[in-house]
C-alpha cells in the first residue's frame, strides 16, 4: 500500500489542458505540410517524381494528404523550398476534395457537418476496426486511453460490441479478407452513424494502394471524417474529433 | 553439415553458389540438421526458369548456412517428423501449390490464391469470400464447448480468429486462425518501383518498422555494392531499434498489469511508453521512427542540442520504471496471476523453435544481437536472465530485464552519435544480379529475417519475410493449454504477437 501511494505520488497528475492549452510538438515532427507556389517548377516535378507515394501535383502546387506518408523525402529534396512540413498537427477534414491542398484548408470546426454535433457531441462511442492495418494507427489511438490524453473526459469512448456505437473508426488499407468483416461490422451499428477513416491507408490504400489483395474503403463505405497521417499523430485524432463533433 | 553452404548475416552471395541438392537429400538434411540443435531461419518457395525451387536458411549456434533444391509438386512432408518446419511448410503449399503428402494438419496460412496459377492445394477459389472458410480442429464429447473469438478484436488491435476448445473453464485446445491482414507484402515488394519499397516496408509491421527497416536497408546495402552506412547512420540505426524495444516492453508490462486488474502501472506505463515514442520523433520526425532509416544510411543527422534532449529523458524516465516495476513484480495480486501461468517448458520452446523474448522466458538463450550481431549490435554485452521458467512471470521479467538493458545502450549511442556527421543517402537503382543475401536483426519480439534473390537483370526475383511472430504463435497456442480461458488475455499479451507481420 505504502509503495502504492508512493508512486502515485512520484508520478503526479498528468493529464494534458488540451485544447484549453496549445501544445507544441518537437521540431523534427513533421506535421501539416506547406507548399511554396514561388518556388522553381523544375525542383517540384524534381519532388514529384521522387516522391514515393505519388502524391504531388508539381504543376498546381498540391499535395495529396491521403496518399502522403509525411515521409518527409520532399522537404530534403527541395530543401524546404518547395515543401515544408510544420509542427501542426491539425489535419482532419470532412470534405475528401480538401485533401488535395497546398497546406491551407478551412478550419474543420467551420465545414463539419452539423447534425454530428447534436447527435454525437455530448457523447460519442465508437466501434474500432482495424482491417489490415499495421498497428501504428491502432497503437496511436490506443493511446488516447494513456492519461496524458484522457479521452473519455470529452465523453469519447472505443467500445467492444458494434450495437453499443454510433459510428465506425476504420484504420488499414482495407485487406480482401477483412472486407465481410468489416462490413458486418458497418451493419450491426445502428443509424444515424458516423463514419471515420484514420490514416494514409484507410484514406487511399497508403503505401499499399494497387496491391490486389486490397480493397479501397471508399469503394465501401460513405465517409465523414478524414484523418491523414503516417500514422496520425494520437493529437491530430483528437483534434479532428473535438473539431467535427463538439465545436 | 558438408552439404550446407556457411552463409554471413547480410553478405551478398552469387546465387550459383547455393548448393542444389537432390530433394530427398535435401530433406534428409535439413531434418538432421533441425534434430541436433540447429533452427530454421528461413524455408520457402521460388520460380526459377519456370522450375520450381527451395531454399533454406539455418542457424546452429553462431553459423548460418544455405542450402536449395529443386523441389517437386508432392513430397513427404518434413512436419511429419520436425514440427519446427510446420507453418514453413504450410506457407509453402499456400504460396506455390505444392502438396506436402502426410502433413498432420494441412491448412490454409493467409487465405490467398498462389503465385503458380495452379489449383488451390486447399480447393478454394479466392474470387469467393474464404476467409474462416476451414474446418476447424474440434475436441468432441458431452461436456466439451467451443469458443470463437474475432476476426475482429473487442479493443483496437489487428483482427485474427482464436477458437478455443474448452471443457469448463479449461482450455483444452486453442487454435489460432490468421489471415486477415494479409496486404499481398512480398508480392508488391517485387512488383513496385524501388522508390515505394521503403515505405511498403516500414509498413510491413509498424509497430517494428525499425527492424523491418534496419533488415531491408542491410539486405540492399549488401546487393548493391556502394551503399554502405556510415558510422553515425548505424549508431543512430541501432538507437532506433532500441527506443522501438523500449516503447513496445514498457507498453507490454502495462497492458500486462492491466489484464490483470493492476491499474496503477497500467496508467504510469502507458504513458511512459509515450516518452520513448516521442523521442523517436526527435531522432527521426515520427512517433515510429518512420521516415529515418533508408538503404545507406539514415536520413536524419542528430544534433548536439537534441542528443543532449535523448539522453536526459533517458536518464529521467529510468528510476521512474524502476519504482513502477518495484510496485507491479511485488504485488501479491500480481504475482499470484503471473506465476505459473501459460507455462511453455523448455523441451517445447526448443521443438517449436521459439524466439526472441518468448524462446529465452523458456530459456532458450539465443538473441541475433549477440548470435548475429549487426550494425553497432554487437558492441554491448548480452543482457543477462535469471527468470526463465517460460510461464507469464518469465515473459514480463524478461522484458523488464531488456527494458534495463536497452536504456543503457541508447544513452551511450545516442551519446556518441552526435560527435560525428553523416550522409543522408541517394536511393538505390541498381542491384548485383543474380544474387541472394540474407539478413537477422532481433527485432523486440526476436529473430527477424529477409532474404532477398535477384533475378539476371538485378531486379528483385523473391523477397521473403519471417517475422518472429511466425515461430511465436504456436508457442501462444501450447501456453494455453489446461489454463483457465479467463487467462487468455494475459497470456495473448505476455507474447504479444505481430498480425499483419505474421499475415504479410
Amino acid at each position: 500500500m505504502l509503495k502504492l501511494i508512493r508512486t502515485r505520488i512520484n508520478q503526479g497528475y498528468r493529464t494534458s489542458s488540451y485544447p484549453k492549452k496549445d501544445i507544441q510538438l518537437h521540431e523534427s515532427y513533421r506535421g501539416r505540410p506547406q507548399i511554396n507556389h514561388n518556388c522553381d517548377p523544375e525542383l517540384a516535378r524534381r519532388c514529384a517524381t521522387a516522391c514515393p507515394q505519388d502524391a504531388i501535383d508539381p504543376e498546381k502546387g498540391l499535395i495529396d494528404l491521403g496518399r502522403c506518408v509525411f515521409c518527409g523525402l520532399c522537404e530534403r529534396l527541395s530543401e524546404g523550398k518547395f515543401i515544408s512540413f510544420s509542427t501542426n498537427f491539425e489535419l482532419g477534414v470532412a470534405d475528401p476534395a480538401q485533401l488535395l491542398c497546398d497546406g491551407n484548408f478551412p478550419d474543420l470546426a467551420a465545414h463539419s457537418k452539423q447534425h454530428f454535433k447534436r447527435l454525437f457531441g455530448r457523447s460519442l462511442q465508437l466501434r474500432e476496426v482495424s482491417a489490415a492495418g499495421c498497428n501504428c494507427c491502432e497503437a496511436d489511438t490506443n493511446v488516447l486511453n494513456t492519461p496524458f490524453f484522457d479521452l473519455s473526459r470529452f465523453g469519447i469512448d472505443f467500445v467492444a460490441s458494434p450495437r453499443h456505437a454510433d459510428g465506425l473508426f476504420v484504420t488499414g488499407p482495407v485487406s480482401r479478407n477483412m472486407k465481410t468483416a468489416l462490413l458486418d461490422t458497418y451493419d450491426a451499428i445502428p443509424s444515424p452513424k458516423v463514419v471515420i477513416a484514420t490514416g494514409s491507408c484507410a484514406l487511399s490504400g497508403g503505401p499499399f494502394r494497387d496491391s490486389s489483395e486490397i480493397v479501397p474503403l471508399q469503394d465501401l463505405l460513405e465517409v465523414d471524417l478524414f484523418i491523414p497521417g503516417c500514422p496520425p499523430h494520437p493529437l491530430t485524432i483528437l483534434s479532428a474529433m473535438l473539431k467535427f463533433f463538439k465545436l | 553439415m558438408d552439404k550446407l553452404l556457411p552463409v554471413a548475416n547480410g553478405c551478398m552471395l552469387p546465387r550459383k553458389e547455393i548448393p542444389v541438392l537432390d530433394f530427398t537429400l535435401f530433406r534428409d538434411e535439413l531434418l538432421a540438421f533441425a534434430e541436433n540443435g540447429g533452427y530454421i531461419v528461413q524455408f520457402f518457395a521460388f520460380t526459377e526458369n519456370t522450375r520450381l525451387k527451395a531454399l533454406a536458411v539455418l542457424r546452429k549456434d553462431t553459423n548460418l548456412y544455405a542450402v536449395s533444391c529443386l523441389l517437386p509438386d508432392e513430397y513427404q512432408a518434413l512436419t511429419a517428423e520436425n514440427s519446427k518446419f510446420h507453418l514453413f511448410e504450410r506457407e509453402i503449399a499456400e504460396q506455390y501449390g505444392v502438396r506436402p503428402l502426410n502433413h498432420p494438419w494441412l491448412k490454409p496460412v493467409r487465405y490467398h490464391a498462389n503465385q503458380r496459377g495452379c489449383q488451390d492445394i486447399f480447393g478454394n477459389d479466392y474470387k469467393e469470400d474464404i476467409p474462416g472458410n476451414y474446418d476447424y480442429f474440434r475436441v468432441e464429447g458431452e461436456q466439451i464447448h467451443e469458443v470463437g473469438v474475432g476476426p475482429v478484436h473487442a479493443g483496437i488491435i489487428e483482427p485474427g480468429h482464436f477458437r478455443f476448445q474448452c471443457i469448463g473453464e479449461i482450455v483444452l485446445h486453442l487454435e489460432i486462425q490468421l489471415g486477415y491482414q494479409h496486404r499481398g507484402v512480398e508480392k508488391l515488394l517485387t512488383s513496385f518501383p524501388f522508390k515505394r519499397l521503403p515505405i511498403v516496408v516500414e509498413g510491413i509491421a509498424g509497430d517494428t518498422a525499425m527492424a523491418n527497416s534496419i533488415s531491408y536497408a542491410q539486405a540492399v546495402e549488401a546487393l548493391s555494392l556502394c551503399h554502405d552506412a556510415d558510422t553515425t547512420a548505424r549508431t543512430l540505426r541501432t538507437a532506433a531499434l532500441e527506443l522501438e524495444r523500449l516503447a513496445c516492453h514498457v507498453g507490454d508490462l502495462g497492458a500486462l498489469s492491466g489484464d490483470v486488474a493492476f491499474n496503477p502501472p497500467a496508467a504510469y506505463y502507458g504513458r511512459l511508453r509515450g516518452e520513448f515514442l516521442n523521442l523517436l520523433v526527435i531522432l527521426s520526425g515520427n512517433r515510429f521512427g518512420r521516415g529515418l532509416i533508408r538503404p545507406g544510411g539514415v536520413t536524419m543527422p542528430l544534433d548536439e542540442k537534441n542528443a543532449a534532449l535523448i539522453v536526459a529523458k533517458i536518464q529521467e524516465v529510468r528510476p521512474e520504471i524502476i519504482q513502477v516495476a518495484d510496485l507491479l513484480f511485488t504485488a501479491h495480486t500480481v504475482l499470484s496471476r503471473f506465476e505459473a501461468c501459460g507455462r511453455v517448458d523448455r523441451d517445447t520452446a526448443i521443438a517449436l523453435g521459439l524466439v526472441g523474448v518468448a524462446g529465452r522466458a523458456s530459456g532458450i538463450n539465443y538473441d541475433a544481437r549477440v548470435d548475429f550481431p549487426t550494425e553497432k549490435s554487437g558492441d554491448f554485452a548480452p543482457c543477462k536472465h535469471i527468470r526463465q521458467k517460460g510461464g507469464v512471470y518469465s515473459r514480463a521479467w524478461v522484458r523488464y530485464e531488456e527494458i534495463l538493458h536497452s536504456l543503457d545502450q541508447v544513452e551511450k549511442l545516442v551519446s556518441a552519435a552526435n560527435l560525428g556527421k553523416t550522409i543522408t543517402p541517394n536511393p538505390v537503382e541498381n542491384l548485383v544480379p543474380d544474387a541472394f543475401v540474407v539478413t537477422l536483426n532481433e527485432a523486440w519480439r526476436g529473430e527477424l529475417s529477409h532474404c532477398v534473390l535477384t533475378d539476371a537483370e538485378g531486379r528483385i526475383a523473391r523477397y521473403k519475410i519471417k517475422d518472429p511472430s511466425f515461430h511465436n504463435w504456436t508457442g501462444l497456442a501450447m501456453a494455453l493449454r489446461n489454463e483457465q480461458i479467463s487467462d487468455f488475455p494475459l497470456n495473448n499479451k505476455s507474447f504479444n504477437l505481430s498480425y499483419c507481420g505474421f499475415d504479410l
